[in-house]
């Protein structure tokens, strides 16, 4: 996100799913798709199945590794130095777009200064990328005019994940890629409406739309509309909220729909942020780790219990519909915040949250065209500025939102944490097909498809360690110690092991490290050491009834 | 730019259409079992046999191009005779449990069986198929008794998941869809999107999660996946005010009615019995349920009390990426005008 606006002045997806499959070459790095977006990861799949090149960037022998024409296996956390590489090869060989570049964008120079100290030789010693691999991918991505880049969070969530980001963008600008059907720079968000919250402004920087806090013109707009003073400093982003409640400087949150207490990493830290705090109210459909430490629980409709609108990973807004009512005495949570903020003093009366969206379309301009009526059938995709425009299938085509596409140099930086000694193993952490989060573990259906973590470990890490199939480990990092079963298989290379944040019974995020990038503050949940040594099934916590 | 009759109707359309496409154009409705817009044709049941004047044989209409001057007929007797036979020969070995199928209603041989007057075989002393049922999972119930092998679950399984978990195998009579060794789906390379479901013509794959609602007892709201952010619409099906499913929606802008395991399998959470449902307030260190009124009170006063003694910056909200656009739009309204601070984030701001 403030990777993608910083560079081309807006953060989001530059084209749309339905171009997948018109992508002559498909270039995906730190994303495992076929488990994370599964209809992306089929399109993707396809698409190689009828002769697109898929070049996959990952440690993990994934899904789409499987289909891949080349799979770079780079160390985990290296990304920099590969996209470097790749940028040192399609410059030094003249692949670049220069009538692009000179008309698009600016900072090249600055960028070269950077890039021309990695050469395929030293990217291949960092990244553990045959030099052959690198010269490959860089110039099947160069030299195919449709070649898009597909990321997620293998990307964003490192102490470099804003760096990453603008690392690719460069990729996608020196070679003309963005602003052009079936090609451009797409993060694919993770949730439901990643998009849609950040675009409502529910960030600490920006208002709904995304003008800073500290925009005269915008404050005045939304002060008008609200009748209240908006305020001016910038608020705090998560891991400082955090901080601030173990600093005893912040006393009261209000936590809708999240767990921090099992998503966020380094959960110890979280904890005793959550017990500091002299007030905590969540809102939820369940008792989550967070809820328990509340003072009150508000209990909330899902989402088959209320209408409103989502925003997905290629800015469609389309329509979520009530189709039962909530049970016992739960409300929708819009329903909620309104009765709270008149009790608080701020009135606020709606009927139908048709009737907040349309508030908020007066406010936001990418959403001013789109209406409930507009979205009954099909979403839009923004920004739709008006009512008779058909929404925006990719972005930049006719220059990009900032101006002129920012090619920065980016360096190099390892993890924050690497392997010692006492910690010799790299733990990576992600998602899986058959569970989304944690909501998905109180479904019997997927529950009985996966009920227990199992943890990927390279059978030669396994032999060393005396491990079979299915056998219990203790995984330990600096910061906590935790048990899981195990599966022997070589999707993950020697010396990593992979989990998943999704069982609360082995909670991966006591183990991972909360050190942040600088921009976004968002912890590097990709990376961190471990040490794993074999246990006795007797230390398994039980999995609680899935119910 | 192709011009032909289709029972007596003029119509024109694009060269390499089909017969079966173009009759369906103009509102010409030919019944086809192994056909469906979204996959490669295959041409399989021989259904869809249509005359053309001139040709000594009937054609496949999912099959055979559009030409200039064809003069088709599609429900002429020769054609409805040959339907009829096609009928007659896939129930010789079809369980008749209509009665009891979780497919009634929803049945294309049935439905066909119906339009065309086929009450029962007449091929009575054939062989039948003797499969034990897979009902080893909780999700999908896989009959081969009732496969009429027109092979819509192997080309979706391939083309559009990409999955490739089904295949055919054997020869003739013996020949079955199925997975790599018979292997039941759960030991197998299934990852339980259930498009396959969805698209089978009988009752020989079947949605558990929908067992117990006759298809026309079902009400279905059209909505979007709360998963991911990808953003696949599909139908809830609602019966007697409770969430029992999920069927595709092939309307859907995004995914054109493919599923992953969790949007088509995820609904029973909606009822689980660990949904909180009273207000909480904590007492002495323990939940008591308490009215909203009791909460949302103690909620706003306690917020009032710390802005009024510790400032505004004292108090932090998270949103939620899970939530609709309209409530991370009024919650970021309520800590801007109503608590007068910017400290509003979530989780996935990366």
């Amino acid at each position: 996100m403030a990777g993608l606006a910083a560079t081309l002045g807006s953060g989001a997806m530059t084209n749309s799913i339905g171009e997948i499959e018109f992508n002559e070459v498909l270039f995906t790095i730190g994303s495992n798709a076929p488990e994370a977006h599964p209809i992306i990861g089929n399109k993707m799949k396809a698409a190689a199945q009828r002769g697109a090149k898929l070049i996959v960037v990952d440690p993990r022998r994934t899904e789409l590794a499987d289909n891949a024409h080349l799979w770079l296996r780079l160390k985990p956390g290296t990304d920099n130095a590969l996209v470097n590489g790749l940028l040192y090869l399609i410059i030094g060989n003249g692949w670049h777009d220069k009538a692009y570049i000179d008309e698009r964008c600016e900072g090249y120079d600055d960028l070269w200064k950077v890039v021309q100290e990695y050469p395929p030789e030293r990217v291949a010693q960092i990244t553990g990328v045959p030099v052959e691999q690198i010269h490959a991918a860089a110039e099947l991505y160069a030299r195919t005019p449709k070649a898009g880049i597909f990321y997620t969070l293998g990307i964003t969530e490192h102490t470099t994940g804003t760096a990453n980001v603008m690392n690719l963008a460069n990729l996608a600008m020196v070679t003309g890629h963005i602003g052009v059907e079936n090609a451009g720079v797409n993060p694919l968000r993770g949730q439901n409406n990643v998009q849609g919250s950040c675009d409502m402004g529910a960030l600490p920087n920006s208002l709904p739309g995304y003008p800073s806090v500290n925009d005269p013109e915008a404050r005045a707009r939304f002060s008008e509309a609200y009748g209240v003073l908006m305020p001016e400093k910038m608020g705090l982003r998560i891991p400082e909220m955090l901080d601030m409640a173990v600093y005893g400087k912040l006393k009261a949150m209000f936590v809708m729909g999240e767990d921090p207490a099992l998503t966020d990493a380094d959960a110890n830290h979280v904890r005793k942020a959550l017990g500091s705090l002299d007030f905590l109210v969540a809102q939820n459909l369940f008792m989550t780790e967070t809820a328990k430490y509340a003072d009150v629980f508000l209990p909330a409709a899902c989402y088959a219990e209320k209408d409103g609108t989502f925003t997905n990973t290629e800015r469609r807004v389309q329509r979520v519909r009530k189709a039962v009512e909530p049970p016992g005495e739960c409300r929708a949570d819009w329903e909620i915040i309104a009765d709270l903020s008149c009790r608080l003093g701020h009135e606020m009366h709606y009927e139908s949250a048709e009737e907040i969206f349309d508030e908020m379309r007066t406010l936001v301009p990418s959403y001013a065209g789109i209406t409930y009526e507009r979205i009954d059938k099909v979403g839009l995709q923004w920004p739709c500025p008006d009512v008779e425009h058909p929404g925006t299938k990719f972005l930049h085509a006719a220059g990009f939102t900032r101006g002129k596409g920012l090619l920065q140099g980016i360096e190099y930086e390892a993890p924050a944490e690497l392997c010692s000694d006492e910690y010799p193993i790299l733990l990576s952490t992600g998602r899986m097909l058959y569970h989304y989060n944690i909501m998905t573990r109180h479904s019997a259906n997927l529950e009985s498809l996966r009920p227990h973590e199992l943890a990927q470990i390279n059978p030669a890490d396994a032999q060393r360690l005396d491990l079979g199939e299915g056998d219990t480990v203790r995984v330990s990092s600096r910061r906590g110690s935790i048990t899981t079963r195990v599966t022997v298989t070589d999707v993950v290379p020697p010396g990593v092991v992979f989990m998943t944040f999704h069982y609360k019974e082995s909670p991966v995020n006591e183990l991972t490290n909360a050190a942040f990038d600088p921009v976004t503050k968002t912890a590097e949940f990709k990376v961190c050491a471990v040490r794993i040594e074999k246990a006795p099934e007797s230390e398994l916590v039980s999995a609680a009834p899935a119910v | 730019m192709v011009e032909l009759t289709i029972d007596g109707r003029a119509v024109s359309v694009a060269p390499g259409t089909s017969i079966l496409e173009a009759a369906a154009s103009v509102g010409v409705d030919i019944p086809a079992l192994c056909y469906d817009k979204t996959l490669t044709t295959f041409g399989a049941c021989r259904l869809c046999s249509v005359e053309i004047e001139g040709r000594a044989n009937l054609a496949a209409a999912c099959s055979t191009p559009v030409a200039d001057g064809l003069v088709v007929l599609t429900e002429s007797d020769t054609v409805v005779d040959a339907r009829r036979t096609v009928l007659d020969l896939l129930l010789s070995d079809h369980p008749q449990d209509c009665l009891i199928c979780e497919k009634a209603g929803d049945c294309l041989l049935q439905e066909y069986c119906y339009r065309y007057g086929v009450e029962h075989t007449s091929f009575v002393k054939g062989a039948t198929k003797n499969f034990e049922l897979d009902d080893d999972n909780h999700l999908i119930q896989r009959d081969q008794n009732k496969c009429i092998l027109c092979g819509k679950c192997v080309r979706v399984c391939h083309e559009v998941q990409a999955t490739n978990a089904v295949d055919f195998a054997g020869r003739g009579f013996e020949s079955t869809v199925t997975t790599s060794f018979d292997h039941p789906l759960n030991k197998d390379f299934c990852r339980f999107c259930g498009q396959c479901v969805d698209l089978c013509p009988t009752g020989a794959l079947v949605n558990k999660q929908l067992k117990g609602t006759r298809t026309w007892e079902r009400q279905k709201v059209r909505t979007t996946c709360p998963f991911c952010g990808v953003g696949c619409n599909f139908d809830l099906n609602v019966h007697e005010g409770k969430v029992v499913g999920v069927t595709a929606n092939y309307d859907a802008p995004v995914n054109a009615g493919s599923l992953c395991v969790k949007g088509r399998f995820h609904t029973d959470l909606i009822d689980s019995p660990d949904r909180i449902t009273t207000p909480l307030i904590k007492r002495d260190g323990v939940f008591e349920p308490a009215s909203w009124d009791e909460a949302l009170d103690l909620v706003a006063s306690r917020l009032l009390e710390i802005k009024q003694s510790d400032g505004p910056d004292a108090i932090a909200v998270l949103s939620s990426a899970r939530c609709t656009n309209e409530e991370n739009y009024l919650l970021q309204r309520l800590t801007r005008a109503g608590l007068n601070t910017n400290s509003i984030d979530h989780c996935a701001r990366t």
